[in-house]
């Protein structure tokens, strides 16, 4: 295949957004969220409904000015991105959206040709050359989507839930096209909502209601977890019991740093992952009762400014 | 009926759309009390199955019996189904749908909205979470106490704690007896279900416990601090592989084929038992079909 064209690397070592702020009206829907993006490495972004994964990617994109924070992002034209949804042309065909974004890319046609056809026959797409996308099943229009955002071979690809509503089959057709995205260099974004996918990437951010809940590597997120991780076949009684939750057939329980009210174990003692992570995280929030309100943001960040607080 | 009976049969059930064949020839039995999970790519046949199962498609070949009978509308009676799309109306309140589903169903009472629900209550189905949605429309499924329990990708795009408490929902409607037939894309899932029935191009392909279909498979585990050339390598090979974080992953090769594709690149091959998900792209590639063929049916 052709050689990628020449990519600037980014100024600081890593595209992203810092300590980033995004209102839509009263509503906070990015609060002071810091996120880097490598090149040659997969992030992920992470989150339920309204988490602001989406404001997040399209402010890394360009597609939106945060109101505070700062965003670092190459020229536009070495931006590829995929919006929820789809980002393809329903009324032309597969192939000749691909030329389209190929021409719109300025991509030399004798570049482009041999490009595309390397990518349809990685996405499984190369039956597909000329049926017109918007008769394509949900995730071969996914795939068309991708391949369409990483055919300039742009320096910063960002993916908005590529793979949501994907069988697992085409889902692993995406991340074969992300991990080739990556392995030529681009710094790979993309939103999800599963967690088994993040595992997969070299760093993820959890995002819940516009803030971080925790960002790191998958095996950083999970060491980090705070108090114990118990595995054991019956739910636990009192305290307890609002700790736990099912996971594989079992009862995973947690105890946070300082509980007394163990007198000893749960059952056996279970390393935790990135899921596990994520679950404590939550569940801490609901038994704060802290689902809208303030959280100590001890870690270093400094306090939002006072107009980023109203609205809550 | 005997409480040995099976709740729901297929027998060698087939479902042709013109010339394709939807189902082709699939066995599945449904007992009291289990968790059986339906594993399969889009246009593996699992929506049909349920839908022929359920009486609302007639098999083009096979017999389907439920509660030891035909799938007709007093059995459909006693079946909770809840569908991808939910089957909820988005412009009424969870309260209101509990309601309206239990006049349809002739219950005197509705549904009681369990206590993480209740803060919901004014609010209209259309404008919850996706999670909360979810509830409300297992809450309708669960009301009329069915004796069977289908539910299509139940947990997806919700977030873990969440997922958690679906399948104690799902489990604790097993313990009283109901069988349920769940189908999933989440792998890790499989763990809730006590067997796994696993469809490939419309056929039953695998069928165990996670452990049972997982069996000796191995992975092949590249790391390397240069894994986009060894990524390119691989590929340049046809080898099937996978990035995780930063090493890749290689099912079904040996090391030793791995090292010798790898070539001049430096790194450390070693092998792993395969995970479920690795192993079902293994047992489905094989029935795959091509993706045009997939998305016909």
């Amino acid at each position: 295949m052709s050689a990628p064209p020449p990519r600037l690397p980014p100024p600081s070592g890593a595209w992203g957004a810092r300590a980033v702020t995004v209102r839509y009206g009263h509503r906070l829907a990015l609060d002071q969220v810091t996120f880097q993006a490598l090149p040659g490495q997969v992030s992920a972004v992470v989150g339920g409904d309204g988490a602001g994964r989406t404001t997040l990617l399209r402010c890394l994109s360009g597609a939106i000015a945060p109101g505070g924070g700062t965003v670092a992002r190459p020229a536009r034209i070495q931006v590829g991105y995929l919006s929820a949804g789809s980002g393809t042309y329903p009324d032309l065909t597969v192939a000749e959206n691909l030329a389209f974004r190929a021409a719109a890319y300025q991509i030399p046609a004798a570049a482009a040709g041999p490009r595309i056809r390397e990518y349809l026959v990685r996405a499984g797409l190369a039956d597909a050359r000329d049926r017109l996308a918007g008769q394509l099943s949900g995730g071969m229009g996914q795939k068309l989507g991708v391949i369409a955002a990483m055919l300039h071979h742009p320096a910063l690809l960002i993916l908005d839930e590529p793979t949501t509503g994907v069988d697992p089959v085409s889902r692993a057709d995406l991340w074969s096209l992300i991990a080739r995205a990556a392995a030529e260099g681009a710094a790979v974004v993309f939103s999800t909502s599963y967690l088994d996918e993040a595992e997969r990437a070299a760093h993820v951010l959890i995002l819940a209601e516009g803030r971080e809940l925790a960002a790191g590597s998958p095996g950083q997120i999970a060491a980090a977890m705070p108090g114990r991780l118990w595995v054991t076949g019956t739910r636990p009684a009192g305290p307890a019991r609002a700790r736990s939750w099912r996971r594989d057939g079992r009862w995973r329980v947690w105890q946070p740093e300082g509980d007394r009210d163990a007198a000893g174990r749960f059952g056996d003692p279970v390393q935790p992952d990135l899921q596990d992570a994520v679950t404590v995280a939550i569940l801490t929030r609901e038994l704060d009762g802290d689902c809208t309100g303030d959280r100590d943001r001890s870690g270093g960040d400094p306090a939002p400014a006072p107009s980023a607080r109203e609205g809550r | 009926m005997k409480d040995n009976s099976p709740l729901a049969e297929c027998l060698a059930v087939s479902r042709r759309f013109g010339r394709s064949a939807a189902v082709d020839g699939v066995d599945l039995r449904l007992d009291r009390g289990e968790v059986v999970g339906l594993l399969g790519a889009n246009g593996a046949g699992k929506t049909t199955l349920i839908r022929v199962l359920l009486g609302l498609l007639s098999p083009t070949a096979g017999q389907v019996r439920l509660f030891g009978g035909p799938p007709s509308r007093p059995a459909r009676r006693r079946v909770g189904y809840v569908p991808q799309t939910l089957g909820l109306y988005d412009d009424l309140t969870p309260a209101e749908n509990l309601a309206f589903s239990a006049s349809v169903f002739g219950r005197g009472s509705q549904a009681e909205l369990p206590g993480s629900l209740r803060g919901y209550r004014r609010v209209l189905v259309g404008d919850l979470p996706l999670g909360v949605q979810r509830q409300v429309a297992f809450t309708e499924a669960l009301a009329h106490r069915p004796d069977l329990l289908i539910l299509d990708e139940p947990t997806s795009g919700v977030d873990p704690l969440a997922r958690a408490r679906l399948w104690e929902t799902i489990t604790n409607a097993a313990r009283a007896g109901a069988g349920v037939l769940v189908t999933t894309h989440y792998m890790d899932e499989a763990g809730e279900c006590g067997r796994l029935v696993i469809m490939a191009a419309g056929r039953v392909v695998a069928t165990g416990t996670a452990a049972e279909i997982v069996g000796d498979a191995q992975v092949s585990v590249v790391e390397t601090g240069a894994w986009a050339a060894a990524f390119a390598a691989l590929e340049a090979a046809g080898l099937p592989v996978a990035l995780a974080g930063r090493a890749l992953r290689v099912p079904g090769v040996s090391p030793a084929t791995v090292r010798q594709a790898l070539g001049p690149v430096a790194a450390r091959v070693s092998q792993v038992p395969a995970t479920l998900e690795e192993r079902f792209f293994q047992i489905t590639a094989a029935g795959r079909g091509s993706e045009a063929d997939r998305a016909a049916r």
